[in-house]
C-alpha cells in the first residue's frame, strides 16, 4: 500500500544497506545514511505528529534542528527511550523504534483534535484566563489539561548510557560546516591557528554540498563538486580538527561555548554499549567564527499547518541529498527565487512539479527563465488563501493578490497537491551570535536581523551575517579573514565565481485570505499552535512589548523556540502597531540552541559521583560497626551505633547514658582546624574573637565565639595557644572552608599590616573526643607517662606527647560537659588511636557515640550549635551569652553592631530552655510559639532550635528563640501543633550540672 | 563564563573564583566614634551600577589571594585587574 518515493541515487545514501525500523508500530524499510524523517517520506508518511493545543494533524516541515513539527519519542518502553527528539536528526539503525507524541490515542485518530474544532474558544491566553477560577477549580482542570497535552514521555529507568565532558582550547573555533565554515576553518589553520571545526550533521559541506544550480559555479565546477574537493583537501590539514554531529548549544562569555557531541545514537543498540553516548564539549577558544547559516522561512497562509507542506529547502533536500520526492504532484509557494531552485531539482529528476505560485509580479533571473522553459505553470502575484486535506496536503487553493498586497481579488483556483513547498526567504541563525552578548541591527533592504559588530575576537561569516549569494559571501569572508587574522594573501584571492542574480523581492508577513482573519488559521509557531490572530489579539489587549507578546501566545517557546516563526511574529507585530521592525527588536535567543539531554549535561557527575564526599580516616571503623551516617556539609558522619537492631531513638538513649556514666568516643576529625602563625598572631585573634586572647597562656584553650561585622554570630570553636607566635584554631564542621576565606579576607585587605599565616590543617590531624568520668582513666592506660592530674592537666589546657611512636596533641577541653580529652594525631593513625581507645576502654565499657548524642549531650548543657540554635540573626547578646563579650576591647569583627539601635533592642528572639508540662513530649525542631491560644492571627514569638529527650534527666528539653525570652524564666507558653497545643515553660538553658562540676569528676 | 586574569596565577576559568562586593570600602579604623548612620553606611550600603563597576575577587580554588577588578555589568568586559593596595586605574 506505501508508496516507494526513493527517486535516484544519492551519494549519501548506500543503497546496499537496508535498514528496518518502526514507526508507530509499523515496521518501515530505509537505508544507511537516511535520517527518521528521510525515511519516512519515502514511504509516503507525512503525518507524523499532533500540535500541543488544537493537536492538529502535523507532518515534516525541514530537514535539520529546526524541525518544529515531527517530534518523536525515540525507542519507547526501552531504558533509553528519550522525548521530543527531531525526527529530522534522528538517523536510522536496524531496530530504530520511535513513536509520534501529543496525541492519544493514536496519530489517526487524537481525541484532543476536538480542540481543533474548539479553537474559536481557545485564544491566546485561553488557558491563563480561564482556568484560573475559580481557584479551587484548578486541581480538576489540571488533570483534563495534563492528561490531553504534554511533551513525550520522560523515561523511568536509569539511564544505562556513559556521558561525559571535556575541555577543549583552541585558537579558532569554527561553528558550522557550510562552505564559509570551511574556508574560514582551513585559512585559520593553514595559518598556524589551532583550529577546531564543529557542524550539528553527520556530512560536512552545508547546503552547498547538494547544490547543484548551473547558473552558480566556483571555479567552473557547480558549488557542490567544488566544495567536495575542498572537503577532501581540509582533512588532511594538521592544525585542523573536525567534528561532526557536534551542535554548539550556548555560546557564554569570554569565547566560552558548550557543544554536544554526539557518539553513538546512530548506533545499533548492540553497538551502542560500554561507549560514550554523548560528550559534553567545552571550548575556551581565542576566536570563535560562526558560520551557522540561514534557516528558511516559512510563509504565513490560511492552514498553513497541514501535513506536506514543508520548506522548499527541504524539499530540495530530500530530492537532492536522501534521493527521496516528498510528493507525487509538487507545488511551490514563494516571495524569491530559491523555491525556483528546488522546482528544478525535482523536475530534472523526474519528479512532477505541478506549479509554482509566486506572491512577486515577476523575475528575470536565469533560473526562473529556465523553469519557464520547463513548462511549469508559474502563477506570479497570486497567494494561497487556503489548503486542503486533514491528515495529508491535497489541494491549495489561490487567488490574485491586490497590488499592495493587503488583499486578494479575482476567482479562487484549486491546484491538486500533496506536497507544498514554501519559500519564505533567509533568516540569519543569529542565535549563536546574541547568545555571546552582542546585539543585532535590522536590515531593511534585505528583512532580516544582522549581527551589528565583529569584535577581534568573534566574527560572523557567510548567511548568518545576511550575506546569501556565493559572490557576497566569499568576498566578505576574504576580507574578514584578512583584517581578522592579519593575513595578507588567502586562496580565496583567486576563487572565480559566477552567480544568477535574483533581482524582485517582495515579502508579506501575513499573507491575505479571502475570509476574514479570525475565519482562518495562520500558523505562525506551529509547535505551539499560535497563529497570526493571536498575535494581534495580543495587540488589542494592549501587550507591546516583544517579550510580553511571546509569553501571553507562546509564540517561540516551543522546543525549538520558534526557529521558523519568530522573524513572522515580530513582522507582524511591527505591521500591525505600526512601528519599524529594527525598532522593536528582537526577543531572547537563549541557550541551549537545540535541547540537551540531563546525561550531557551531568557527565559523569551520577550515582556515587554525584557529589563529593569527605570521609574521616576513622571511617572504615564505623562502617564495620554498622554506623548510620549523615551527611555534614561534604562530610559523612557517624550519626549512631545502632546495635541489636535498635532505633535511632534507642541507640542515642544508650549512648547519651553510657558517656555520661562511664565513657564514650566521638569521631570529631570533621571539625575544621586553622594553622595560625605569625608574630601577630594574637593581636589577630583579639580582632577576630569577641573575647581577649593576648593573654592566654602558652599550652592553654580558650573557647571564642566569631561575629560577622553586623554583630551576628558566624562561629565557634576552641582555640589552642601551641606556642609564643602559634595558635591552632578549631572551627565548626560546616564552618571551616568559609572562616579560613573570611580570614584571609580580613588579612590580605583590611590588616594587611599583619604579620599572620594561615593554613588548613582540617584533614592532616584525625581527632578522637575521649569523654565521661572514666575517660581519664582509659587515656591513662594509653599514654601512661602523662600526668593528668587537675594540676598538670587541668581542664582548657594542652599537652603534646607521644602514643607509642606516634606524636599526639591532646586538648582537655569539652562540649558534652563531661571529663573529656580530644586526642589529635597524624590523619593516617586516625583509625589506630580509634582502636587503642576502644582497647583500653573496654573494661569500661566504652561506647562510640555520633552526632546526634553529640547534639543530645551538648543540648543538656544548653551549648549552642551555629547554624541551628543560630540563624545569621543571633548575636552573642541574643544567645544569653553576655560573658564571652570583651567590654574591654577597643575593637573586634561586629563590635561597632552590637551597639546599633536594632541589636539593642529588648524584645529580639532570645535564647532560652523550655521545659514541656509534660515530660514525656519531645517538641518537635521548628515548631512555633506562642504566648496565646484562640487569637487570630496570633502573634508567633519563636520556634524551638533543638529538642530532645534527656535520657540523664528522664525528661523532655528543648532550646528555643523567643522575643523578649530573656525576661520571661518560669513564663507559660504555647506550641500549637496540627492535633494539640503543647503547654511549655520558660527554663534556663542549662538543664544538667549547672555548676560545671563533672568537668573535673 | 569570564576568563579572568589572576594578578598571581595568569588567566584561569571563572569557576576558580568567588566575587567578594563592591571594591574600595575600607573598614573604618575606629568604629565606636561612627554614629549608627556612619556605621550603617559602611556595613550595608552598596552601588549596584549598570556600568563601570569596582570589585573585589578572590582566587579562592587557586591562590586564595584577593584582588580587585573593574568591570562593565552591562557587557561583563573585565576593564582591568589589579593587585589589592594597588591605585584603582583612573577613568
Ligand atoms: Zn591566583
Amino acid at each position: 500500500m506505501t508508496k516507494n518515493l526513493r527517486v535516484k541515487t544519492s551519494e549519501y545514501i548506500d543503497e546496499t544497506n537496508r535498514i528496518s525500523f518502526k514507526f508507530n508500530g509499523k515496521t518501515y524499510h530505509g537505508y544507511k545514511g537516511d535520517t527518521l524523517a528521510s525515511a519516512l517520506l519515502a514511504n509516503d508518511v507525512h503525518l507524523v505528529g499532533r500540535s500541543f493545543k488544537y493537536h492538529r494533524p502535523r507532518g515534516i516541515m525541514s530537514s535539520g534542528s529546526e524541525e518544529p513539527n515531527a517530534i518523536v519519542q525515540i525507542n519507547p518502553n526501552s531504558d533509553r527511550t528519550e522525548p521530543n527528539v527531531r525526527a529530522t536528526e534522528v538517523e536510522i539503525y536496524e531496530g530504530l523504534e520511535a513513536t509520534s507524541q501529543n496525541c492519544w490515542p493514536s496519530v489517526e485518530f487524537d481525541i484532543g483534535g476536538i480542540n481543533n474544532f474548539l479553537s474559536a474558544f481557545l485564544p491566546a491566553g485561553f488557558y491563563y484566563k480561564t482556568f484560573m477560577w475559580p481557584a479551587s477549580f484548578w486541581e480538576k482542570y489540571e488533570f483534563f489539561i495534563r492528561h490531553s497535552a504534554g511533551l513525550g514521555k520522560s523515561p523511568t529507568k536509569n539511564d544505562p548510557d556513559i556521558y561525559d565532558h571535556r575541555n577543549l582550547h583552541f585558537d579558532v573555533l569554527v561553528v558550522g560546516a557550510g562552505i564559509s565554515g570551511i574556508l574560514a576553518a582551513k585559512n585559520a589553520a593553514k595559518n598556524n591557528f589551532k583550529t577546531l571545526l564543529v557542524d550539528e550533521k553527520n556530512e560536512l559541506g552545508g547546503s552547498t554540498i547538494y547544490e547543484n544550480n548551473e547558473f552558480n559555479k566556483i571555479d567552473n565546477k557547480t558549488s557542490s563538486e567544488w566544495l567536495k574537493k575542498e572537503i577532501e583537501e581540509i582533512k588532511g590539514i594538521k592544525n585542523l580538527e573536525i567534528k561532526t554531529r557536534t551542535s554548539v548549544a550556548a555560546y557564554h562569555q569570554y569565547n566560552y561555548l558548550l557543544a554536544r557531541e554526539n557518539l553513538t545514537d546512530h548506533l545499533e543498540t548492540k553497538d551502542k554499549t560500554n561507549k560514550i553516548r554523548q560528550r559534553l564539549l567545552k571550548i575556551r577558544a581565542k576566536k570563535v567564527i560562526l558560520a551557522t547559516g540561514a534557516l528558511e522561512r516559512p510563509l504565513i497562509f490560511n492552514n498553513n499547518d497541514r501535513p506536506g507542506i514543508m520548506l522548499s529547502s527541504a524539499v530540495k533536500k530530500y530530492s537532492e541529498f536522501y534521493g527521496v520526492a516528498c510528493g507525487s504532484k509538487n507545488v511551490f509557494f514563494t516571495n524569491n527565487d530559491s523555491a525556483y531552485e528546488s522546482a528544478l531539482s525535482l523536475y530534472n529528476k523526474g519528479i512532477n512539479v505541478e506549479a509554482i505560485i509566486d506572491i512577486r509580479e515577476q523575475s528575470e533571473s536565469k533560473i526562473v527563465r529556465k523553469v519557464k522553459e520547463t513548462g511549469i505553470k508559474i502563477y506570479w502575484s497570486h497567494s494561497i488563501v487556503d489548503t486542503d486535506g486533514y491528515k495529508r496536503l491535497n489541494s491549495v487553493s489561490i487567488m490574485k493578490l491586490s497590488n499592495d498586497g493587503t488583499s486578494v481579488t479575482g476567482s479562487k483556483i484549486s491546484i491538486s497537491c500533496d506536497c507544498l513547498g514554501v519559500a519564505g526567504g533567509w533568516t540569519p541563525a543569529v542565535h549563536l551570535y546574541t547568545q555571546s552578548g552582542c546585539k543585532l541591527v535590522f536590515d531593511e533592504e534585505k528583512n532580516v536581523f544582522i549581527p551589528n559588530q565583529n569584535t577581534s575576537n568573534q566574527i560572523s561569516v557567510g548567511s548568518c551575517d545576511g550575506d546569501f549569494k556565493i559572490d557576497e559571501i566569499i568576498k566578505n569572508l576574504n576580507q574578514k579573514l584578512k583584517d581578522n587574522f592579519n593575513i595578507k594573501e588567502t586562496d580565496l584571492d583567486n576563487m572565480k565565481v559566477e552567480i544568477d542574480q535574483e533581482n524582485s523581492k517582495r515579502n508579506i508577513w501575513l499573507l491575505p485570505s479571502n475570509k476574514p482573519l479570525g475565519k482562518t488559521k495562520p500558523f505562525v509557531d506551529y509547535q505551539n499552535d499560535a497563529t497570526a490572530k493571536d498575535i494581534k489579539l495580543a495587540l488589542r489587549e494592549g501587550f507591546r512589548s516583544i517579550e510580553h507578546v511571546k509569553r501571553y501566545t507562546t509564540t517561540g517557546m516551543g522546543t525549538d523556540q520558534g526557529k521558523l516563526g519568530n522573524m513572522h511574529a515580530l513582522g507582524i507585530i511591527a505591521d500591525t502597531a505600526g512601528v519599524k521592525m529594527g525598532e522593536l527588536g528582537t526577543t531572547t535567543f537563549r541557550p541551549p540552541y537545540t535541547p540537551l539531554t540531563f546525561g550531557t549535561i551531568v557527565g559523569r557527575n551520577v550515582g556515587k559521583f554525584f557529589d563529593i564526599f569527605r570521609r574521616t580516616p576513622m571511617n572504615n571503623w564505623h562502617v564495620e560497626n554498622k554506623a548510620e551516617f549523615e551527611n555534614v556539609g561534604q562530610w559523612k558522619r557517624a550519626w549512631y551505633y545502632p546495635i541489636n537492631g535498635e532505633t535511632m531513638h534507642q541507640a542515642v538513649q544508650r549512648e547519651s547514658k553510657a558517656a555520661r556514666e562511664s565513657a564514650g568516643i566521638l569521631d570529631a576529625s570533621t571539625l575544621g582546624k586553622i594553622d595560625i602563625q605569625g608574630s601577630d598572631a594574637s593581636e589577630f585573634l583579639n580582632r577576630v574573637y569577641t573575647n581577649a586572647w593576648s593573654k592566654l597562656a602558652i599550652g592553654k584553650c580558650r573557647y571564642g565565639l566569631m561575629l560577622n561585622e553586623d554583630g551576628m554570630v558566624y562561629d565557634d570553636g576552641v582555640t589552642t595557644r601551641l606556642g609564643e607566635n602559634h595558635y591552632i584554631m578549631s572551627t565548626t564542621t560546616g564552618g571551616a572552608a568559609n572562616v579560613l576565606g573570611k580570614l584571609e579576607d580580613y588579612l590580605q585587605t583590611e590588616w594587611p599590616e599583619l604579620d599572620v599565616y594561615l593554613t588548613s590543617v582540617t584533614d592532616h590531624y584525625a581527632t578522637a573526643s575521649l569523654c565521661g568520668p572514666n575517660s581519664k582513666k582509659i587515656l591513662k592506660k594509653i599514654i601512661p607517662d602523662l600526668d593528668l592530674s587537675d594540676e598538670n592537666f587541668p581542664h582548657m589546657s594542652f599537652k603534646e606527647t607521644n602514643i607509642g611512636d606516634i606524636q599526639c596533641r591532646i586538648m582537655r577541653i569539652s562540649f558534652t560537659g563531661e571529663h573529656s580529652y580530644e586526642i589529635n594525631v597524624q590523619a593516617s593513625y586516625g583509625k589506630d588511636l580509634w582502636e587503642k581507645c576502644m582497647e583500653a576502654g573496654k573494661e569500661f565499657n566504652i561506647t562510640p557515640y555520633g552526632t546526634e548524642t553529640m547534639h543530645l549531650l551538648r543540648a543538656e548543657k544548653g551549648f549552642i550549635i551555629v547554624g541551628q540554635d543560630t540563624d545569621g540573626t543571633m548575636t552573642p547578646i541574643d544567645l544569653q551569652m553576655d560573658w564571652i563579650v570583651s567590654k574591654k576591647k577597643y575593637d573586634f569583627i561586629g563590635k561597632r553592631s552590637l551597639y546599633r539601635s536594632d541589636t539593642m533592642r529588648k524584645d529580639r528572639k532570645q535564647l532560652v530552655g523550655l521545659l514541656t508540662d509534660d515530660p514525656k513530649i519531645v517538641l518537635e525542631e521548628g515548631a512555633q510559639i506562642v504566648s496565646k491560644l484562640n487569637q487570630s492571627p496570633v502573634e508567633m514569638l519563636g520556634h524551638v532550635t533543638s529538642s530532645y529527650f534527656s535520657p540523664n534527666l528522664n525528661k523532655s528539653i528543648a532550646l528555643a528563640v523567643v522575643r523578649g525570652g530573656k525576661d520571661m524564666m518560669g513564663k507559660k507558653l504555647f506550641i500549637p501543633m496540627k492535633d494539640k497545643n503543647i503547654n511549655v515553660t520558660v527554663a534556663n538553658p542549662v538543664f544538667y550540672d549547672e555548676k560545671n562540676e563533672r568537668l573535673n569528676a | 563564563m569570564f576568563l579572568i586574569n589572576c594578578p598571581y596565577c595568569g588567566e584561569r576559568d571563572q569557576q576558580e573564583f568567588k566575587a567578594g562586593g563592591e571594591a574600595h570600602i575600607e573598614r573604618p579604623k575606629q568604629p565606636t566614634e561612627l554614629s549608627d548612620d556612619e556605621w550603617a553606611e559602611y556595613l550595608f550600603m552598596r552601588k549596584n551600577i549598570k556600568g563601570v563597576q569596582f570589585e573585589r575577587w578572590n582566587h579562592a580554588h587557586g591562590c586564595r589571594k584577593w584582588f580587585n577588578m573593574v568591570r562593565d555589568t552591562s557587557n561583563d568586559e573585565i576593564k582591568a585587574i589589579y593587585k589589592m593596595g594597588e591605585k584603582p586605574p583612573s577613568q
